[in-house]
Parts: C-alpha cells; structure tokens; sequence
C-alpha cells in the first residue's frame, strides 16, 4: 500500500514562449520514496526538476510539500535542495567550506558545524577529505561531496539532476548501490532525473515515464515495465515484439479476442470490438517451443546477438508479416534462417490501445 | 606558398624585417624616453652621457611631481574601485535577470568607450559648473569611471557564464540570499578577473591626461604635471618621470595578464 503522499505536483503547466516543456503533470509522492523521472531529452523531466526544486515557476498548477504550497517560493526557502548535473561545487572552497555551506548560511557554527560536516562526509565516505580542494578530487569523489553537501542541512527531498551521467559504467553501478543505500539510511524522498531506464529500474520505487511534457506512466519498476501505460512507455522501458491487431469480440468479462497477424489472442481488457490495439510481449516471456499457453506460430531468425548472459534473437514470419523479439540462452545453438516454433504464456500479453 | 619561392627564406626574412620595423616604429620613442631618462646632461639629446639617477632624484625632490603622483594614485585607486564594483554589479544584473529594454541598456552601459575623451572632459566640466561645482579631483574621478566602467563591465560579462550561473544556483538552494551569493560566491569565483580589471582601470587611469587636464585647477595628476613641465622645456626631468609612469604600467599589465592567463587555462 502506498504511503500518504509528502510531494504533490496538481497539474502543473510550464511554458518556455511558446513552447510546452510541462503539459499538466501530476504526481503524489511518498516521503520515502525513491522516485525516478524516466525521458528522453525533451520530455520536461528536468523542467519538472526545476519546478520542484523552484529554480523554474510554474505557468499554471500548484506543488505542496507536507502540506504547504510552495509553487511561489524560491530555492532558497524550499525543504529541497539539489545536486546538479555538473555538481556545481563552489571551486573557491575546500571540501568542507563546500559541505559546511548551507550550515553557514543557516547560522550553523563552530563545532557543531565542524561536527555535522564530519557526519556527512563520513556518510559518503570522504573523511578525511575536509581540507582537500575540489580541484584535487576525482570525478566520483566530486559527486560525493555534492551529495553531502545537499544532504547536510538535512532537506525533505533530495533532487538529482542526472547525477551519474558523467561517470564511468562501473562507477555510475557503485554510485547507484550508495545513492539506494544512502536514500534508506536517510529515510528521505529522492527525485532522480536520468534517461536511462536501466538505472531507473536499478534505483526507482517509483518511476515516472516522461514524454513531451506528459507523464505516460507512472508507477512500481516491476509494474511500469512489465505491463506498460502506454506505448511510449512500452518502449522507452525496453524492447517488446509488437503485434498490431483489432478487438474481435468481447468475451466474458475482461476477456477480450484480438485478431493479429499471429491469429487471435486473448487478452484481458474493456474495449468495444472494432478498437484498434497493440499488444506487446517482452522479449524474455516468448519461449522458443510449442509447448506454450498460447501458439504464436513460426519465424525464421534474421539475426542472434551474443550479449553474454543470453542471445538476442531478432526472428521474423511472412504473410501476414510479424516481426519478433526473444531471448534464448547463452548454450543455444542458433543459426540465421533457423525455424523456431514460439509460444507465450496468456498473462504476459500486454494490451495497450492505439 | 613559401615552397614556391626560389629562396624558401626570403619570406620568412622579409616578415622578420618587417616584424623589426613594426616592433622599432613601437618601441623606438620609448627607449629612447627611458634612455635619456638616465642622462646626466642638461639636455634630453644625443650624445648620451651618463647613465646617472640624478634626474630620478630630482623627480622625487620636486613637490609638484610628489603631489602628482599621490593625486594621481587617488583618482586611480578610488576610479578604478568603483568602476569595478559598479562594472560587477551592472554585469550581473545584465546576466542575471530579464527585463525589458535589457539590450538597449547594456548598449548604453558600453557606450562610453566609444565617445572621445575630449567630449567626455569637457561634457562634465561644463555639467560641474551648471551644477556649481569647481573643478576637482573629484570630478577627474567622475570622468575616470565613465570611460572605465565600461571596461570593467565587459570583462566581469565574460566571466559569468553558465557554469557561473548553476553554482550560484546550488547556493541559492543552500538557502543563500543574493547578497550573500554575490559576495561569498560570485566574486570570489571570478576575483582574478576583478583584480585584472581594476589593474587595467588604474593603468587608463593612471596616464590619462585630456579629462583631468581639464578638470583640474590646482590639485592636478601626474600627467598634467609633466605637460606643463613640457611648456617650460624639454628636461631629462620629464623623461624621468614619464619612464616611472611607463614602469607603473607595466607593472600593472603584468598583473593583468597573469592574473587572465591563468584564468584561461
């Protein structure tokens, strides 16, 4: 069950001229949420950062923080602060002068400022690197300090502004286990912006899918991949085979009969018969045999990627066409021109309307 | 090109030449200032005899020199503050905030480096006297930052980009007001630079001499000092003060450039 909402953004409109960067948004986030913004470049997830964080006004929409409206209130007085995408580090400070800052500013002094500054950097594990200048620190030990430094004066909400985008695979992975580790440690709600859904999964109790200014869906990782709102959605998560189809007839209930190019399906859903809709499958819910729930016929592989820890088979059928998306294990021996018979279980067919 | 040249080092001789012409036609008059600076004759003239300080001491011993030179540290040093702190602010206000008329505005902030020093001293001569002022140091001081200010502002332009502007942004978020932004943030970030426009300020205003020639009446600057050491003659006296001025300069300059070489890397 979801905990009472802490930040609430009620149909927030934001426009640059001209141009809509946030289309009505809406959202409810818990206070200890780990939430995700998911977009690509474009679709008002960093704008919606800077509303939250009041770095941008909103044209239209109201955002509440535990129950106070603070859409007309600056960064300065907001219970957020931010780490920004290129940490925005005070260059003329040592690493304490940087993390010590906001204590300053709030009439934090002498050794209980000395001592929080400690506890933060020990939280990111930087101790001993109070005297340091931030021209001596690499790139990850940058993002720490960022990190302790919007943590310290201790906000309800943490925003992130694609704060791993600079680093390096292997340390964006570490950086991600630290971020989960230190959100649950400090039982605050972090919003962290990025355009990777990998690292959405890898860090979201919440994601939300952006596209041009609209929210496509938002919800639980395991939900918002496996059963997309949306298309966009669909895609954006990951790849899927797509079949393109009209509802037959309307079953019993929920229980609907889509015709496609692979015969007819049966999916759940509350359409009329005659809607057009796309029905999405993930790749690893395709099993190569017949044996399956439901037969989905036979392709021949165009095209087997060796990733590792599986194949990535690209397959295909002729008349009707139908193209396919599967993976297979590392051990299978798989040759371009291969038949394979496929077949799905009937809960992992995704209906979404067009 | 030069590959084509029947001597591939003609071209490259006759760029020296002119190199050597450029830098002589520069430099020719200077040497020659500070050379016969060291004369111990009466006359700044060949044949050069010497080298001697004594006109430097002479320099130093005469009073309306001595007085010029403080005045002239006076109006530079209070000029080229308060063109620098009123460079700065009027740059970030340009770069910082939108509102309407923001180009005209800053074209008018600029403007003054194009207008003749000529029209500027005597704009604000005749102003002082309408408004019933004498002429004064204070007035050069005016006059001083109205062509300097523009300098200052253009240099501090350049230094608050973007990158300037998101960490401004991440002490706003801390809770910082603007003043304390300004001052424990932005100016500390782009000091170098500041310091590198009060040095150039105080250099312009160091050897000016049109709007504080005619602006002054008894407490003058260095540089109207010597024009009317001038009128009495030519003495090794003023080569001796001149060089100290050029040497002020130069000194300054090589503050300025590393203080914005440093900057640059």
């Amino acid at each position: 069950m979801r905990e009472e909402a802490h930040l609430v953004v009620e149909d927030v409109r934001k426009l640059y001229g001209e141009v809509v960067a946030l289309d009505g948004v809406s959202l409810a986030v818990g206070a200890t949420d780990y939430v995700v913004l998911l977009g690509p470049s474009g679709s008002g997830k960093t704008t919606l950062l800077s509303v939250i964080g009041g770095f941008a006004f909103p044209s239209a929409g109201r955002i509440t923080i535990a129950g106070k409206d603070v859409t007309a209130l600056g960064p300065a007085v907001r219970p957020t602060t931010t780490v920004f995408q290129d940490y925005a580090l005070f260059p003329h400070m040592t690493v304490a002068g940087n993390v010590g800052f906001g204590l300053r500013i709030r009439g934090v002094a002498g050794t209980e400022q000395r001592r929080r500054v400690g506890a933060a950097l020990e939280m990111v594990g930087l101790t001993g690197f109070d005297r340091r200048g931030i021209h001596e620190l690499s790139g990850g030990q940058r993002q720490r300090v960022a990190l302790a430094r919007a943590l310290v004066v201790e906000p309800q909400i943490l925003l992130l502004d694609e704060p791993l985008g600079a680093l390096d695979l292997n340390l964006r992975r570490q950086m991600q286990d630290e971020l989960l580790d230190l959100q649950r440690r400090t039982g605050r709600s972090f919003v962290h912006v990025t355009h990777d859904q990998e690292e959405a999964m890898a860090l979201a109790s919440l994601i939300v899918v952006m596209n041009k200014g609209r929210i496509e869906d938002l919800g639980p990782p395991q939900r918002v991949y496996a059963r997309p709102a949306t298309r966009f959605a669909a895609t954006f998560m990951g790849e899927s085979t797509q079949f393109e189809g009209r509802v037959a007839e309307r079953a019993s209930g929920q229980c609907l009969l889509v015709e496609t190019p692979v015969g007819h399906l049966p999916v759940t859903g509350n359409l009329e018969a005659g809607s057009q809709v796309t029905i999405i499958l993930r790749p690893e819910n395709i099993r190569a045999e017949a044996g399956g729930e439901i037969a989905l016929g036979e392709a021949r592989v165009r095209e087997a990627v060796f990733q590792g820890a599986h194949y990535r088979v690209l397959a295909s059928r002729q008349s009707p066409a139908q193209d396919f998306v599967l993976r297979l294990p590392p051990q299978a021996v798989i040759e371009p021109g291969m038949a394979l018979k496929l077949s799905c279980a009937a809960g992992d067919l995704v209906l979404l309307q067009r | 090109m030069i590959g084509r040249l029947r001597w591939p080092g003609a071209g490259t001789a006759l760029g020296a030449l002119y190199m050597a012409l450029c830098y002589g036609f520069i430099f020719l008059p200077v040497i020659v200032l500070v050379l016969f600076s060291f004369q111990s004759g009466d006359l700044p003239a060949p044949p050069f005899n010497g080298p001697s300080l004594r006109w430097y001491q002479a320099a130093f011993a005469d009073g309306r020199l001595v007085d010029g030179f403080t005045n002239s540290l006076l109006v530079g040093g209070s000029s080229s503050a308060l063109s620098v702190l009123l460079g700065f602010f009027a740059a970030y206000g340009i770069s910082r905030y939108e509102f309407p008329l923001k180009r005209a505005i800053q074209a008018i902030v600029i403007l003054p480096l194009a207008v003749s020093y000529l029209l500027i001293g005597m704009g604000l001569l005749v102003s002082a006297s309408w408004l019933g002022f004498s002429p004064s140091l204070s007035t050069v001081v005016i006059g001083h930052v109205v062509v300097n200010m523009p300098l200052a502002f253009v240099i501090c332009l350049a230094q608050l980009g973007e990158h300037q502007r998101r960490v401004e942004a991440a002490a706003r978020d801390l809770g910082a007001s603007t003043f304390r932004v300004l001052f424990s943030i932005t100016a500390p970030m782009i000091a170098p630079a500041l310091i590198a426009a009060f040095c150039l300020c105080f250099t312009l205003s160091w050897d000016e001499t049109l709007i504080a020639l005619l602006n002054t009446r008894f407490d003058v600057t260095l540089p109207v000092v010597i024009l009317s050491l001038l009128r009495g003659g030519v003495s090794p006296l003023t080569n001796a003060a001149g060089s100290f001025i050029f040497l002020c300069s130069i000194l300054l300059m090589v503050v300025v450039e590393l203080l914005l070489l440093r900057q640059r890397r």
